[in-house]
């Protein structure tokens, strides 16, 4: 008999913890994953493809599967080295040897030479080069993320990815760099 | 226990955390009064000399200015314009190195001075107190003041904020507590009552409870200046602090002058409190009370290099270069020139450098004064560091994290609430430049949130795009999607049509063996009644039948798939695949005529596309097939079991079929008979272009005279297009079978005459003649053997065919798959004789 009581308060409690449990399950349902989130937040968004996948998010998607965390060379060391500690995997160096500090570059028309194909328009996943057909094409430099994806496009080659241009807002103190010296 | 308000007014002072004794050398230049230097041979105007944004140029090369005549107009986001200092000539607008530790080229107007020093039209406020705030804060944003204490704060930000938070005290930051700078200092003890005036402005536009001047007590001469000017008002009060490093920040003096503490994070005005360094509120004083605009501030220029180390009055834009010349300059090997105090100010990388609003040092070191910062050590974990830091930080930890590039965790420890004042490296025993890590961790954190914000923005851009793209493809669909439904609409009539034509398809199958008996007629004939039989015939007939087995699986599948021609075809579309499968089955005729062979049929079953190709032709064949219907016997019954409801409806559309029938091959038979003629009348030269020629024709004589047949079965069918006569249908059926014959018999003798004419314009190629004497005896030797074998089942088929059409199906299968076999066997055989033929034709020759 104590075995019959026994059984039924554990019943019951299975029953009520498991009632409970299944509400929570609705009732607090994460909507999408949120390491993907958390992982794409990380990634630059230039939308570049140099991962391999058609874009930051289908790689943050790849990343939470599993996939190499140093397949993204826009963002660098640092970028590799954050989504290394988010997944708790050992920070590798960035796939294909690139360096680790990219250089930051736009994409530079030289509207002269363009013939106005609309070609490097299609390929611009954010949408920074402005014209239409047969007339010039211009890069709006604010928007453009330096993916190079436009540059293949191109019929004519007048595409070119020109360093971003260091400006005082931009600067940063150099710590090794002997001083220049210029008393005259 | 005192209030606050009551400690501060007893005198009360505070400490702050941590702090330095740095020596003062304060002395080496606060002994003259503030000097003028003569003018620059040129001035040098970066458009942006404070925090915010560029005004826009309102002058031209080449333009005249007069001194204080502005050269930019402010636009937004705290933008100050710039005024010419002096009159003179615009030289040149362009991009000169700026006061900024990089030197980074910044725009710039390059003025020549006229050395008239001719002041435009001034207007000078004569009682500030009759303007309105407005008024009052436009004329010291159009003054183009900035803070003039280091970091050019706009001022008129500044004197508007109280209307966004009531300002409880005015801290007027008179400390100068760094070593050298001796500006401030000069400045309150010569222009102490412009400097109160300037607080008195301040005062009516803010209306703080107090005015608190911050005087560092190593400067008496200052504070008992400031003390005298504003005897007159009760609400300055004046207090000396205790000298140490860096009361003078912001936040150090406000804690010293009130007790209260900057939250982290944010700015005085979050604890009521507005700081104005005296040099800014001497410019106050200047714009408004003599209407002059902000083009001169007070430099000092010290160090053990300068003969005449002193405060002088240097015009914005005046070049370091210049001033250190004025001043004796006497460079040493390695020499540094820094622009602000030994702790805060920065080693400029050329002298080449306009003096700007934010400029109040010019420091010219000997290496034995400042000396070079030694090599950097380990840390040792001393701590001098964090009991240094005034904002009680924890710099070595700051370091760590700074060297390990962990933004993060520099975030977390509050890396953005260091002040840079440099305390903690100056008592580094290791000699660490701390804040130089500071800085350049701050700046690639900066640069790291901008890029967030970037990314942000380019996710956003890349989504908006990737919506545009799906919108647009779905549009697109839709558009489609659309047109195609008015497609099926106006299609709909003729999908009448075409449902009957499909039921007419059907009931061909039993029709087959209409055909069948047609055929076998045919070739009974041509094995009785002909001399010299031509398997043309045959070999059509059996491709015929393939092409009628293809056409009947095609059909089995079309009707699987009934949407396909119910939906998609209209009736248009179905006339033009006829009108191709007619094409085809007629090139098809013509090469199982000319090659007497039958691997045609085979492949296209196992080649997809030429399956394709196929059911294309089997739906022609089943068009053709519909207008074979035409014995009533036989059609009438399986139309009516087809479609017991609509019999009426059923008879129209077979009526229209057999109307189109007629046209199709009447058509047909035209075309063939003109096609025969020009063939045989055009390729006479070749003979062997000429056998096919003939061939070809035959074929065609052949369908030409089935399809009149067919047109004579359907002439009487018209007239017995209904049911309830099944006896004058089957008298017709049969005068129409013995036409048919009559006109198959024609059409063999046609076919005929032409391969004599073959035979007979070949003559010059007796073994090619040979060849075809063998073939044409193979090729009658199989006909015969087919015709007999027709004959023997069309006495077994005879019967049944009139009773149940239904029995038909299997028999026409059986006898097709005999007579495959049998023409293969036939055509083994007439190989051999035709190889034998040929040896025999090789002797002769």
């Amino acid at each position: 008999m104590t075995l019959f009581y026994a059984l039924i308060a554990i019943g019951a409690l299975a029953l009520i913890f498991g009632l409970i449990l299944g509400y929570a399950a609705v009732k607090y349902r994460v909507e999408s994953n949120p390491i993907v989130d958390q992982v794409d937040a990380i990634l630059p968004q230039t939308q570049c493809g140099q991962c391999g996948y058609p874009g930051c998010r289908p790689y943050a998607e790849a990343i939470a599967n599993g996939d190499d965390v140093n397949k993204c060379p826009p963002g660098g060391e640092a970028t590799v080295k954050k989504l290394a500690d988010l997944m708790g995997v050992e920070a590798k160096p960035l796939a294909g040897g690139e360096e680790a500090e990219p250089i930051k570059k736009v994409a530079y028309i030289r509207e002269d030479e363009c013939i106005g194909c609309t070609k490097c328009i299609q390929a611009c996943p954010v949408d920074a080069i402005v014209g239409a057909t047969r007339q010039m094409h211009t890069v709006i430099a604010d928007e453009c993320t330096g993916c190079d994806l436009c540059v293949d496009p191109c019929p004519v080659d007048c595409i070119d990815m020109i360093p971003v241009a260091q400006t005082i807002q931009t600067w940063k103190w150099q710590i090794d760099a002997i001083p220049v010296k210029q008393i005259d | 226990m005192e209030t606050l308000l009551e400690q501060i007014e007893h005198g009360k002072l505070w400490q702050f955390p941590g702090g330095i004794h740095p020596p003062e050398q304060k002395s080496v230049s606060n002994q003259a009064s503030i000097g003028r230097i003569p003018l620059p041979d040129y001035l040098v105007l970066p458009l942006k000399q404070h925090i915010g944004a560029n005004g826009q140029l309102l002058v031209n090369k080449g333009d005249t200015v007069r001194k204080g005549q502005p050269l930019t107009r402010p636009g937004a986001n705290w933008s100050l314009p710039v005024h010419a200092p002096t009159s003179g000539v615009i030289s040149d607008i362009k991009p000169m190195p700026s006061a900024h530790p990089s030197a980074l080229p910044e725009l710039s107007i390059v003025l020549t001075p006229d050395g008239e020093d001719q002041w435009c039209e001034l207007s000078p406020v004569a009682d500030y107190t009759q303007l309105d705030n407005q008024a009052l804060i436009d004329i010291i944003h159009h003054a183009g003041i900035a803070g003039m204490g280091g970091a050019g704060f706009p001022t008129y930000v500044k004197a508007d904020s109280a209307r966004h938070k009531p300002v409880e005290f005015l801290v007027v930051n008179g400390v100068e507590c760094e070593p050298y700078i001796t500006a401030d200092d000069l400045l309150m003890r010569e222009h102490a009552e412009q400097i109160v005036q300037g607080i008195e402005i301040m005062q009516h536009l803010l209306c703080p409870q107090y005015v608190l001047v911050g005087i560092e007590t190593n400067k008496p001469e200052a504070i008992q200046a400031m003390t005298a000017a504003a005897a007159h008002n009760d609400k300055i009060l004046v207090r000396g602090l205790p000298v140490k490093y860096p009361s003078g920040g912001e936040k150090q003096l406000i804690q010293v002058l009130t007790s209260k503490e900057v939250p982290s994070g944010g700015i005085p005005a979050d604890v009521g409190v507005l700081v104005q360094n005296v040099g800014t509120l001497f410019a106050v004083s200047e714009a408004v009370c003599k209407g002059k605009p902000l083009i001169e501030r007070v430099v000092t220029v010290t160090g053990n290099t300068i003969q005449t180390p002193q405060n002088v009055w240097a015009l914005l834009g005046t070049e370091i270069k210049h001033l250190l010349t004025c001043q004796g300059f006497e460079p040493v090997s390695e020499q540094r020139v820094i622009m602000g105090g030994p702790m805060m100010g920065f080693t400029l990388p050329t002298v080449r450098i306009p003096v700007v609003k934010t400029t109040n040092c010019i420091l010219a070191p000997d290496n034995q004064e400042l000396a070079v910062a030694g090599s950097e050590q380990a840390c040792i974990r001393c701590s001098a560091c964090a009991d240094a830091c005034p904002q009680t930080l924890l710099p070595q930890q700051l370091q760590w994290f700074a060297k390990g590039k962990e933004y993060d965790k520099l975030e977390e420890h509050n890396l953005f609430d260091c002040i840079e004042c440099g305390a903690c490296a100056y008592v580094c025993p290791s000699e660490i430049p701390l804040v130089q890590y500071y800085r350049v961790a701050k700046a690639e954190i900066r640069e790291q949130k901008l890029e967030k914000v970037k990314a942000e923005r380019a996710k956003e851009r890349f989504e908006a795009r990737k919506e545009r793209l799906e919108r647009e493809q779905e549009e697109r669909q839709n558009r489609h999607k659309r047109s195609a439904r008015s497609n099926t609409r106006s299609a709909e009539q003729s999908d009448k049509v075409s449902a009957a034509m499909e039921r007419v398809k059907q009931k061909k199958d039993s029709q087959s063996a209409v055909q069948a008996a047609i055929e076998r007629a045919k070739a009974k004939k041509s094995a009785d009644g002909t001399l010299e039989p031509d398997n043309s015939e045959v070999a059509l007939e059996r491709a015929k039948r393939k092409e009628k087995a293809r056409q009947y699986k095609a059909e089995k599948d079309t009707q699987a798939t009934p949407e396909m021609h119910a939906g998609g075809a209209g009736s248009r579309k179905d006339a033009v695949a006829a009108a191709i499968a007619r094409a085809k089955a007629k090139k098809a005729a013509q090469q199982n005529d000319a090659t007497e062979s039958s691997a045609t049929a085979p492949a296209a079953s196992d080649d997809p596309r030429k399956a394709a190709v196929a059911a294309a032709i089997a739906r022609a064949k089943a068009k053709k097939a519909a207008k074979e219907t035409e014995q009533p016997d036989e059609a009438q019954p399986v139309e009516a079991d087809a479609e017991p409801e609509d019999p009426r409806k059923a008879a129209v559309a077979a009526a229209i079929a057999r109307a189109k029938a007629k046209k199709a091959a009447k058509e047909v038979e035209q075309q063939a008979e003109t096609e025969a003629h020009e063939e045989a009348a055009t390729e006479p030269d070749d003979p062997r272009k000429a056998a096919v020629a003939a061939a070809i024709a035959r074929a065609k004589t052949k369908k030409a005279a089935k399809e009149a047949e067919q047109q004579v079965d359907a002439e009487p069918d018209n007239a017995a297009a209904e049911p309830d006569d099944p006896r004058k249908a089957a008298v017709a059926a049969a005068i129409a079978r013995a036409k048919a014959k009559k006109a198959a018999k024609e059409a063999e003798q046609q076919a005929e005459t032409e391969a004599h004419e073959e035979a007979a314009t070949e003559p010059e190629d007796p073994r090619k003649a040979a060849v075809a004497a063998a073939i044409a005896r193979a090729k009658a030797k199989k006909a015969a053997k087919e015709a007999e074998q027709q004959a023997d089942i069309e006495q077994a088929s005879s019967a049944p065919e009139q009773e149940s059409p239904a029995n038909n199906a299997p028999l026409s299968a059986e006898e097709k798959r005999q007579a495959a076999i049998k023409a293969a066997v036939a055509r083994a055989k007439a190989k051999k004789q035709a190889a034998a033929k040929d040896q025999e034709g090789n002797d002769l020759s």
